[in-house]
């Protein structure tokens, strides 16, 4: 169970943002283009950052706590889904900011 | 020091992003501080089990030494620079997609 650690600590991240999307209906995942526009610029600007980070030592993973998938330039899947899962949660929390204040 | 100085330079080139070329000006208004400090902390949760238990390492040499809950004070740089430049590029699609 030890190799799940980075993914459930990414599905408990998701789970604490997911529901505003039914209970609020905060409307993030249902402007799906809009959130594909925002992910993908970011993916790639902080899967390079990754990458780069990795390839000079500033830090390192460790594979006993990951699931073992590894992507070219040594990223752990996890990471991958890191820069996915925290967008989108930053996303649902800003969007439910909005909706309960009304304000822009 | 070298990733204090990248998430540094990150967090300067999101400001540029939201200030300057998106022009969508979040951080002159309150919704994005009020949602920053929300997701500020889960980041201090998420990101505290993460580097207690070491699933992420640092080069002690790469950062400065300051921790907060586990995390190296780089990462919550880091965190900020990601969040503003998610919730710039957010903004800044509103209305010309998905109205």
């Amino acid at each position: 169970m030890r190799h799940l650690t980075y993914l459930a600590v990414l599905a408990a991240c998701l789970a604490c943002a997911l529901w505003l999307e039914p209970v609020l209906r905060v409307g993030v995942l249902r402007r799906w283009r809009r959130l594909v526009l925002t992910l993908v610029p970011v993916v790639a600007v902080f899967v390079v950052w990754d990458v780069v980070a990795i390839a000079t030592g500033q830090w390192s993973y460790d594979p006993g706590q990951l699931v073992g998938i590894t992507l070219p330039g040594r990223l752990p899947l996890e990471e991958l889904l890191f820069f996915i899962v925290v967008p989108l949660c930053a996303v649902l929390g800003f969007e439910a900011v909005r909706k309960v204040s009304g304000r822009r | 020091m070298s990733y204090t100085i990248a998430a540094v330079v990150g967090a300067v080139a999101a400001l540029a992003l939201d200030l300057a070329v998106l022009r969508t000006r979040l951080v002159l208004g309150r919704v994005f501080w009020l949602s920053y400090v929300i997701v500020f902390g889960f980041q201090l949760v998420f990101n505290g089990i993460l580097t207690t238990r070491q699933v992420v390492r640092y080069r002690p040499s790469a950062i400065l030494g300051p921790r907060l809950v586990g995390a190296p004070v780089e990462d919550l740089v880091f965190g900020f620079a990601l969040v503003l430049m998610t919730l710039s590029l957010w903004a800044f699609w509103s209305r010309r997609v998905d109205p």
